[in-house]
């Protein structure tokens, strides 16, 4: 078996400790960091956000994958950094004010990170100024919301406004998801995308980022 | 009153009362602050609310402590209410109600990932549940309605922590489930067989579920309980799924449509039905009339 097959598997059983030795191992073997993260980790975590969608594994079995996706991106960052490949792009996310239901986002998050983008995660309960403030500050390309309750989706429509207003709307591009955002109020408030589900939101990132 | 669950297996099927939210936001309380804070601020608020779902028959009424443990609070800073927040709900709700019906004191999930998966010590979460139990039960709850979880070890922990305090509180134990092309399963992945066996096995008295769907996949819900074993089971159903209008969730399951259905859940043998999310006094009331009427069929 291939040390990139073996990295593959155990990322897929969530056992960290394997991955960040394997990946250790990829890169005294010489492996390319390019090739271990395409073909190790992101391989991976396409398979398990796959088996996600399926039903077929749960938000446990998820979570640990993405704890192994993470030790091994460890070992993997520093030598990405200076050979300075660039990450496929920056997505700022977060719950939108007044809400404090993270599980849909941290999905988001981990899907995100396991198909290489840099994700910068502002957590619960944020406040319109704050996502375009650090989507400037970062030169981030994309948005994230999330909403679980109906009554906090409104603030979503503050940011798509705002970025307006800046004269910012089109370059920084907004995608919202969560369980009561339909894809007729993301184009009802004016956002560029909306993700259904965590693997649906990875893909319309990746088509929002390739038309910039 | 006789004991809860005497009626229970005496064969009697009780009505819960209906959705606690959706009430509180109809009343003008705001989304996005703490839905226990206004059991300091405005206790008349949660009388009126049992008042409408005892007129409209209901034999149990829940409290508004469902994300009133320590852990959840101090999502808003608010953990050195806990003991005040918890005690004014039970209390609001007897106000109301003397001894003419239950006040089951409800308890949520904590809204952490316990260990190994998140970063939350069981321990943690367990000394803050009986935290909660202490102040629920002293209060003078009739019984401990455990609901909406999604981790089925983290449901033990409230159950065992309910246990601690009182060994003979009757206790109701609910998970939310998800419809999906496997079957069914919380977002944790526990199947409903999984649930039933370790619910018992913790000590509830009550098992089933509630909230995230409506009553038809909430009927199938309640015959696979049942297929696991003859425990005591209660469903509380949404009102459908909601669909946003003009930016306001509706949800689309009438009193009338919801009562008929909820009638198969009589046949299956469902002890206590109740609502959740989205349903009003109006469907308590439907349920009442069909359960009632039932009773002469």
């Amino acid at each position: 078996m291939s040390i990139l097959t073996e990295i593959v598997e155990n990322l897929i059983v969530g056992d960290d400790e394997k991955v960040s030795a394997l990946t250790q191992k990829a890169i005294d073997d010489g492996v390319l960091p390019k090739q271990i993260l395409d073909d190790g980790l992101i391989a991976g975590m396409n398979t398990i956000g796959q088996q996600f969608k399926n039903h077929e594994i749960f938000l446990p079995d998820v979570l640990m994958a993405a704890r192994a996706m993470y030790a091994g991106m460890d070992k993997l960052r520093p030598l990405l950094l200076k050979e300075g490949i660039p990450s496929p792009g920056k997505v700022v996310l977060g719950t939108v004010r007044g809400d404090l239901h993270d599980i849909g986002k941290n999905l988001v998050g981990i899907m995100l990170k396991g198909a290489g983008f840099e994700v910068i995660d502002l957590g619960n309960d944020v406040s319109p100024e704050k996502f375009i403030q650090t989507a400037r500050e970062h030169d981030a390309a994309v948005i994230g919301m999330s909403a679980l309750l109906t009554t906090t989706m409104s603030a979503m429509k503050e940011v798509t406004y705002q970025l307006k207003e800046e004269g910012l709307a089109g370059r920084i591009k907004v995608i919202v998801g969560g369980a009561p955002v339909s894809a007729e109020f993301a184009v009802e408030i004016g956002a560029d995308a909306h993700g259904y589900d965590a693997a649906n939101a990875v893909e319309r990132v990746k088509s929002l980022i390739s038309e910039n | 009153m006789k004991p809860l669950l005497e009626r229970i297996r005496m064969g009697e099927t009780l009505v819960a009362d209906g959705a606690m939210g959706t009430m509180l936001f109809a009343k003008g309380v705001e989304s996005g602050q703490c839905p226990e804070l206004v059991n300091l601020n405005s206790p008349q608020l949660l009388e009126e609310i049992a008042g409408l779902y005892f007129d409209a028959g209901a034999d149990i009424l829940e409290t508004n402590t469902f994300g009133a443990s320590p852990l959840k609070l101090a999502q808003y800073g608010l953990e050195d209410k806990m003991a005040e927040m918890n005690r004014a709900a039970v209390r609001a709700a007897r106000n109301v109600v003397g001894e003419r019906a239950y006040v089951a004191a409800c308890c949520g999930p904590s809204g952490r990932i316990l260990k190994p998966y998140g970063d939350c010590d069981p321990e943690e979460v367990y000394d803050g549940f009986v935290k909660q139990m202490i102040c629920l039960i002293e209060a003078g709850a009739d019984c401990i309605c455990v609901e909406t979880m999604i981790d089925l070890a983290e449901e033990v922990l409230a159950v065992k922590a309910a246990r601690s305090v009182s060994p003979t509180i009757p206790v109701t134990a609910t998970m939310t489930f998800d419809a999906t092309p496997r079957g069914f399963f919380t977002v944790m992945g526990v199947t409903i067989e999984r649930a039933a066996a370790g619910l018992r096995e913790a000590g509830a008295d009550v098992i089933g579920s509630n909230c995230g769907n409506g009553i038809e996949d909430m009927i199938e819900i309640a015959r696979q309980f049942r297929r696991c074993g003859d425990m005591p089971l209660i469903i509380q159903s949404n009102a459908g799924l909601p669909e946003l209008k003009d930016g306001h969730p509706v949800y689309g399951e009438t009193p009338e449509f919801m009562a008929e259905k909820a009638h198969e859940l009589l046949d299956i043998g469902v002890s206590i039905i109740g609502g959740c999310c989205g349903t009003t006094p109006e469907h308590t009331r439907a349920i009442r009339q069909m359960v009632d009427s039932s009773i002469y069929e």
